[in-house]
């Protein structure tokens, strides 16, 4: 089973990236589980969300604790406390940033996508969720990227559908393939 | 063919399936996502029925039971304060034997605020008079909100379905949503026998004296008794057509020898089966799910119960000054048989607090370090609170 | 003068009403509500469901196993008539039936405790008519004092004292809260005006809407008059401007009861216990409390233009000899 967090801000459409990931798995027969670690959070709060995949049904409701990986919406979140707390040691962290990001411990390998201006680019909208779950199933391969397409497809329709579907062709370009594929194992 | 969905937008399914002609809800965390889902369906044709968006959850339950009496199938839902709000016409409606469907989305009760999950909402109104269900997951929701159609329509009596509030309602998950023929061959078209109609004229909800009260009282009391055997054959009968079955009254998991017994409500069951899975312990544990509150079924328990030494009761809501609710229920069940096992009662995950996946050794640690019948919040952090309040 | 023989069960079956509340009900001799809920009922019809409020017309009109009402009638609770009303007009709706909902609540159930549920009917627009048998106080739970109980008078609640000349507060101005929700149709009428009533109900009865009518039903168990004089006491509340008879369709007065000669509000207050503390010898209070409540009155008779010219036959006086025959009118 995987776990995944995902750290962002009201309004970046943090649950629905947690719902698209944990619905993308159904696509290809495997199981998801998708939850929001909800508060009364107004827009721009930190909030949290919450996936995991499995081949089996999924039992557990408890909050993703130890995950194998963060995908992180908002750059300037790193720095908030307990954003990087359970990472499994040797997972990733997938940032939404314009440049490489160092400082971070050598324990947990570290990806960037410049999500929001690609978003900006092609929606014209800063939303940044879709193309880091693009380049996060780029990187880690657990889900064929059709997988997320056609979750969208169920979601959305019309020109949001097509904006996001270019988006995420385009971000899956902007990250090396495969690159996370022997974390996965090594982590989980 | 099982679909990804958020545990309000199934719910919101399951209750079109049923065909309700009517429908009234107020706005409140964390049922909104439901209401909210249940108008699109309206808006979209994709559901007929009169959607009354009402001013208080007060209304809400009122609306919902004059829709009842005058022969429609009703539906609300609400949660927390909007159930404690309701409670008034919660009383009213179990009285007068009306066959309605609510969903709670259980949520704590301020004060102090909280959004988040326990079950102290619906605990509140245990004594209202209404059948109480308890859903373990999302599919459990779904066809525990068929079943409790039929299950009101056949016993004149009005159905909770209590799903945790944030934990299910806002988890995504695989959903298989009945198809409309399966919901339309089990559940017939709301048939009530006191519906109110101009040539046929009865009056509802009089005055009723001394002479009278006892026997309403014992008549309710009696067809919630009644009522287990139709929540029983809804939940065989729905398996028959769907495939999945919930165990009735309730759900036995684990090994059925076991000396040790967990028994909680609601959708901890799900950790509790991944924590005996993750935390393998020497002794057999046997987990107990209690389906339906009420009527509360004591005989079942007690066969669940039945060899055990230990009885861990796990619950969402307290009886402050008293302790545990479903615990002295349980207790009070269980000092009828003749080895009577140990009782031990806790409350976690109050007011929305993780219940974290080593649950079980937790639970197991506690109950054998506490004396029997002794209530504890087993998450409390007691660091947290001045000297004299620990 | 012939003494004439019909005997009273011809009588009844001659009798073209229909009667939607029935006769051997245990109201109190006098009761103006029971008179009110009768004429409704009468004008209203068969065809109609009931929402009743908790209240002395549920309790007397019921107790286990009997029951005055010969139409669908169902009392849940105090506060929330409005929306099982609207309940059940969403229910007839779904089902494509043409029942006309009624509700009916005192004025507590009304203007205090179901106003809540009262405003989101009104508001949402359910076709119910909303009628509110208005005693001026708690009558139900032994005369406590209301947001209707007028000016000056005495409830248990609202006693006259050292310190206190009865309730200090004004009598709420209901009709036109109700009519701010800008609805087809809202009035006021008395049970001293019994074809003013029907005229009203059936007026309402045409709406598809949500319309609403202040029925004046004098108490007087609660009032402190004599059971024989309902009627007098009622007219007189009318024709000294204290209970203004008005029409409100959308917002808009578009009909008022005009009052030939208006009463000085002595005449009215004087035949109700009530106000008995304001009839003490020498008591500088007093005649302000009488001041003032004239002056409530003499307001209403302006704002309204409740004062008629001439002699008309739909002024105050006037209804009472259309009423009793004495006047044809094309």
């Amino acid at each position: 089973m995987l776990e995944i967090r995902i750290h962002g801000r009201g309004g970046q459409g943090n649950v629905v990236a947690a719902y698209l990931l944990a619905a993308a798995a159904f696509e290809v027969n495997r199981y998801g589980q998708a939850f929001p670690n909800f508060g009364a959070e107004r827009r721009g709060a930190p909030v949290t969300a919450f996936v995991r995949i499995k081949d089996s049904p999924i039992k557990r409701r408890n909050q993703v604790q130890t995950p194998d990986f963060l995908i992180i919406q908002d750059e300037a979140l790193l720095h908030v406390p307990g954003v990087l707390d359970g990472l499994k040691p040797g997972g990733g962290i997938l940032v939404n940033a314009r440049q490489p990001i160092s400082g971070i411990s050598n324990d947990f390998t570290v990806a960037t996508l410049p999500a929001t201006g690609l978003a900006q680019k092609i929606l014209g909208r800063p939303v940044p969720n879709t193309a880091l779950l693009a380049a996060f199933l780029t990187l880690t391969d657990i889900l064929p990227l059709d997988a997320l397409n056609q979750a969208l497809g169920r979601r959305f329709q019309g020109k949001i559908l097509d904006n996001n579907l270019a988006l995420i062709a385009e971000a899956a370009t902007q990250v090396p393939q495969a690159a996370w594929a022997d974390l996965q194992t090594e982590v989980a | 063919m099982l679909e990804a969905l958020e545990g309000s937008q199934a719910l919101a399914r399951a209750v079109a399936l049923c065909r309700p002609q009517v429908i009234s809800a107020y706005p409140i965390t964390p049922q909104t996502h439901i209401v909210e889902n249940i108008s699109k369906l309206v808006a979209d044709g994709k559901l007929d029925c009169e959607f009354v968006s009402v001013e208080s959850e007060f209304s809400a339950a009122s609306v919902a039971l004059g829709a009842a009496m005058a022969g429609s199938r009703a539906y609300t839902a609400s949660a927390s304060q909007g159930i404690l709000l309701m409670a008034e016409v919660l009383y009213n409606i179990a009285g007068s034997r009306v066959p309605l469907v609510l969903t709670c989305a259980n949520r704590a009760v301020s004060s102090p605020l909280s959004i988040w999950n326990d079950q102290q909402d619906s605990m509140s109104v245990r004594d209202a008079g209404w059948i109480q269900l308890y859903c373990a997951d999302n599919q459990e929701a779904v066809d525990t909100t068929i079943q409790a159609y039929r299950i009101a329509e056949r016993c004149e009596l009005p159905v909770m379905v209590c799903v945790d509030g944030f934990t299910l309602t806002h988890t995504l998950e695989g959903i298989d949503v009945p198809e409309p023929e399966q919901v339309d061959g089990f559940l017939p078209a709301y048939q009530f026998s006191r519906t109110l109609t101009p040539t046929n004229p009865i009056s509802m909800g009089t005055l009723v004296s001394p002479d009278f009260y006892p026997e309403a009282r014992h008549s309710h009391h009696q067809a919630l008794l009644n009522a287990a055997t139709e929540i029983i054959a809804a939940d065989e009968d729905w398996g028959e057509v769907c495939g999945r079955r919930y165990g009735g009254l309730l759900k036995t998991m684990g090994d059925p020898e076991a000396k040790t017994v967990i028994l909680s409500m609601g959708s901890v069951l799900g950790t509790l089966q991944a924590s005996l899975q993750e935390y393998p312990q020497q002794e057999s544990i046997k987990l107990v799910q209690l389906r339906c509150f009420r009527p509360f079924p004591r005989q079942a328990i007690q066969q669940a119960c039945a060899g055990a030494e230990r009885v861990i009761v796990l619950e969402r809501a307290l009886s402050p000054g008293s302790g545990g609710i479903v615990g002295n229920e349980v207790l009070a069940a269980l000092s009828e048989v003749e080895t009577r096992p140990q009782l031990f009662n806790c409350a976690a995950g109050l007011g929305g607090r993780d219940i974290p996946l080593d649950i079980v050794p937790r639970l197991l640690d506690a109950a054998s370090q506490a004396t029997p019948g002794h209530f504890q919040i087993l998450d409390v952090q007691l660091d947290k609170l001045p000297q004299e309040d620990r | 003068m012939q003494e004439t023989t019909i005997p009273a069960t011809n009588l009844r079956q001659k009798q073209p009403r229909f009667q939607g509340m029935t006769a051997g009900h245990r109201a109190c001799l006098g009761c103006g509500e029971a008179l009110g809920a009768r004429l409704v009922t009468e004008a209203a019809g068969p065809d109609v469901m009931i929402a009743n409020a908790t209240g002395c017309l549920e309790i007397f009109t019921t107790s286990w196993p009997e029951s005055a009402w010969r139409v669908p009638w169902m009392h849940s609770l105090f506060e929330n008539t409005g929306a099982i009303a609207a309940g059940m007009e969403a229910a007839l709706k779904a089902q494509k039936k043409s029942t006309k909902v009624l509700a009916f609540g005192g004025d507590g159930g009304t203007f205090d405790i179901g106003f809540q549920a009262l405003s989101g009917m009104l508001e949402r627009g359910h076709n119910v008519l909303y009628v509110c048998f208005d005693n001026e106080a708690y009558m139900n739970t032994g005369i406590q004092r209301s947001s209707s109980t007028p000016h000056a008078a005495m409830t248990t609640t609202s006693p006259p004292g050292k310190e206190r000349m009865g309730k200090r507060h004004l009598k709420k101005d209901m009709v036109s809260i109700v009519a701010a929700h800008h609805i087809p149709y809202a009035a006021t009428s008395s049970v001293a005006w019994p074809s003013d009533i029907r005229k009203k109900v059936r007026r309402a009865m045409a709406i598809d809407g949500p319309t609403f009518l202040q029925i004046h039903v004098p108490c007087p168990l609660g009032w402190g008059f004599d059971g024989a004089k309902t009627i007098e006491v009622g007219r007189l509340a009318v024709q000294t401007g204290l209970f203004p008879i008005i029409e409100i369709e959308r917002g808009g007065l578009t009909g008022v009861l005009p009052i030939r000669n208006p009463r000085p509000v002595e005449d009215y207050l004087k035949e109700q216990g009530r106000f008995r503390h304001l009839f003490k010898k020498n008591d500088l209070r007093a005649q302000q409390e009488l001041a003032h409540i004239q002056a409530i009155a003499d307001h209403n008779i302006e704002v309204y233009e409740l004062k008629g010219h001439g002699s008309s036959a739909f002024d105050d006086e006037g209804m009472t000899l259309v009423q009793r025959g004495g006047l044809r009118r094309a």
